[in-house]
């Protein structure tokens, strides 16, 4: 802040506010995980370190079931939506357009524009009558769901990385007589492969981290993680609640961390 | 153009329709085909134990912003779906202003790093945006809740001598929005100032305009796109957030997604519920409508 070097990019009172900003993001969750390892019942008070409540946590068998439940949603949701995406973005990513793109474009999208409490809405309603119709009451509805709204987060990264590749090395192959399929297996395919996986990673995130469409869309005894904590929340504060976010949080930031570095790569 | 590049075209968009398909038809069953059938219930009759019959009836519409007196019939106002309404409203419109407030310094901050940092910087904002915001809903909760850390710092530094009640008060939804819809703000915001060119502040400098003009007469206007992006992009969830008020609100201090889910509750309305669904839903189709001509303009003129 030397007097006299004068920096045109300086407006005065921003970086300290960004500072703060940083803080105030950061502060919260980590009292969060520090109140986790409380040995006391407060959340004010601390009373040395424990492992207690992640005891608790893994003894009880409610949120095993629910832990499960989630890991299964997700990961059948985030394959199929990842084998959506990739085959969509292939179509939309060619040098010529073709009719009826950017209805693809708005159709896919939809779910980031739409507030998640009115597709979860349309979602109970549509689901009941077929619940009545059908009789299933089994966790398709949930991983149906799952599936469409996961769709943009997985091609989001597909279609970036389709856009950075050099295309040149396909009409090599084709060159070389490689046949379409060949040419996709052997070239494009692994050259995709890290948009991909980020793409899958970004879409089990997602899926992982859904509160509300899950809420409407669930059957009586359906509960994932999240919908679990929220039922825990309305209830009482134990530090319970906090050890299972702080597992569900280091989770997500592990995934996050590869997902930051496989795309960094490409750059 | 020659028939086989004719037929070898036709192919090509055959086959990118073809690979669009599995997409489309999971987006159509799992997202997109069920609001239409949402609009269908809005106009029929409340069961009476949840779910619909099938009598055609527009009385949710009605009931959006009107109730039937019991005795006499005659239509009043309903206030208490307005003040939810208005309530809405209000707390969304605050957050979008917040964020922008304390969103705008940050993304400079970010932008002015040396290049190498930036990423770094970007991914400190990235993270909060990942993470379940119900975990951050809770964080927040735990930081203002009476004998939280907040209270317990205040009332150590002596600023306040009794806690202040601040859960499940609208003040706790704002601050709660605000925290969990700041990286919406941030990154667009970012992403606008990032293609700044730094050299129209030299000149605007150079012509002895103050630091306060440079910001509102350059700076403002060039990143306009992305002040509307994060505008919009946070407006739209706060408007029909769910999660935050029912965390940080309680029961008492609702919004309009709380109050869409009752209808699916204890209010046993679902036709109501639907037709509320749908005007959200037209709200935030009239805002996106606006952002894309803005952004439309924006683009023909640059």
């Amino acid at each position: 802040m030397a007097r006299g070097t004068f920096t045109v990019t300086r407006l005065p009172g921003f970086n300290g506010i960004a500072i703060a900003v940083f803080v105030a993001l950061y502060a919260p969750i980590a009292m969060l995980v520090v109140n986790s390892f409380n040995a006391g019942d407060s959340i004010a008070i601390w009373e040395g370190t424990s492992l207690r409540w992640y005891e608790r946590a893994w003894a009880n068998a409610q949120v095993k079931d629910a832990t499960l439940r989630s890991l299964i949603i997700a990961t059948t949701a985030a394959t199929v939506a990842t084998i959506a995406a990739t085959m969509v973005a292939l179509a939309t990513t060619r040098k010529k357009p073709f009719r009826g793109q950017t209805a693809v474009y708005v159709a896919i999208n939809q779910p980031l524009m739409v507030p998640e409490i009115v597709t979860a809405v349309a979602l109970l309603i549509f689901f009941a009558t077929i619940k009545v119709a059908t009789g299933y009451q089994g966790l398709g509805y949930l991983i149906l769901a799952h599936t469409a709204f996961c769709i943009p987060f997985a091609y989001l990264p597909i279609r970036a990385r389709l856009e950075g590749m050099d295309m040149t090395l396909e009409t090599a192959a084709a060159d070389l007589y490689a046949t379409h399929w060949r040419t996709f297996r052997y070239v494009t395919l692994p050259l995709m492969a890290p948009g991909i996986l980020a793409g899958f990673m970004l879409a089990f995130v997602t899926s992982l981290d859904d509160v509300v469409i899950t809420l409407f869309v669930k059957s009586a005894g359906q509960d994932t993680l999240p919908t679990y904590l929220l039922g825990q929340i309305r209830r009482q504060v134990t530090g319970e609640v906090n050890a299972i976010s702080t597992v569900l949080l280091c989770l997500t930031v592990a995934l996050l961390t590869t997902f930051f570095l496989l795309t960094r790569k490409k750059s | 153009m020659s028939l086989a590049e004719a037929r070898r075209e036709r192919d090509q968009v055959r086959r990118s329709w073809l690979l669009s398909l599995p997409a489309l038809f999971l987006l159509a069953i799992g997202a997109i085909g069920p609001l239409f059938i949402m609009v269908v219930y809005s106009f029929l009759t409340p069961g009476k134990y949840g779910n619909v019959e099938w009598i055609f009836s527009t009385d949710a519409w009605r009931g959006i912003i009107f109730t039937k007196d019991i005795f006499d019939e005659t239509l009043k106002l309903a206030d208490a779906h307005l003040t939810i309404f208005w309530r809405s409203v209000k707390l969304s419109f605050l957050t979008t202003v917040f964020t922008f407030v304390v969103g705008f310094p940050t993304a400079w901050f970010i932008a002015t790093q040396p290049p190498r940092w930036r990423p770094f910087w970007l991914f400190l904002i990235t993270i909060p945006f990942w993470t379940n915001l119900l975990i951050r809903t809770f964080a927040i909760n735990q930081i203002i809740r009476t004998e939280g850390l907040l209270n317990t710092i205040l009332l150590k530094v002596g600023i306040i001598s009794t806690p202040l009640n601040l859960l499940y008060t609208d003040t706790a939804v704002f601050i709660g929005m605000t925290y969990v819809y700041l990286p919406l703000m941030v990154l667009p915001l970012y992403a606008a100032i990032d293609r700044f060119d730094h050299r129209l502040l030299e000149a605007g400098y150079d012509l002895y305009a103050s630091r306060m003009a440079v910001l509102r007469r350059i700076i403002f206007p060039i990143v306009k796109p992305g002040i509307v992006a994060g505008s919009i992009l946070v407006f739209i969830p706060s408007l029909g957030a769910y999660v935050t008020p029912r965390i940080l609100g309680g029961g008492r201090n609702m919004m309009i997604g709380n109050f869409i889910e009752l209808q699916f509750g204890q209010g046993r309305n679902w036709p109501l519920g639907a037709a509320l669904s749908v005007v959200l839903l037209l709200i935030v189709t009239a805002a996106l409508l606006v952002y894309v001509k803005f952004a439309n303009r924006e683009g023909g003129h640059g």
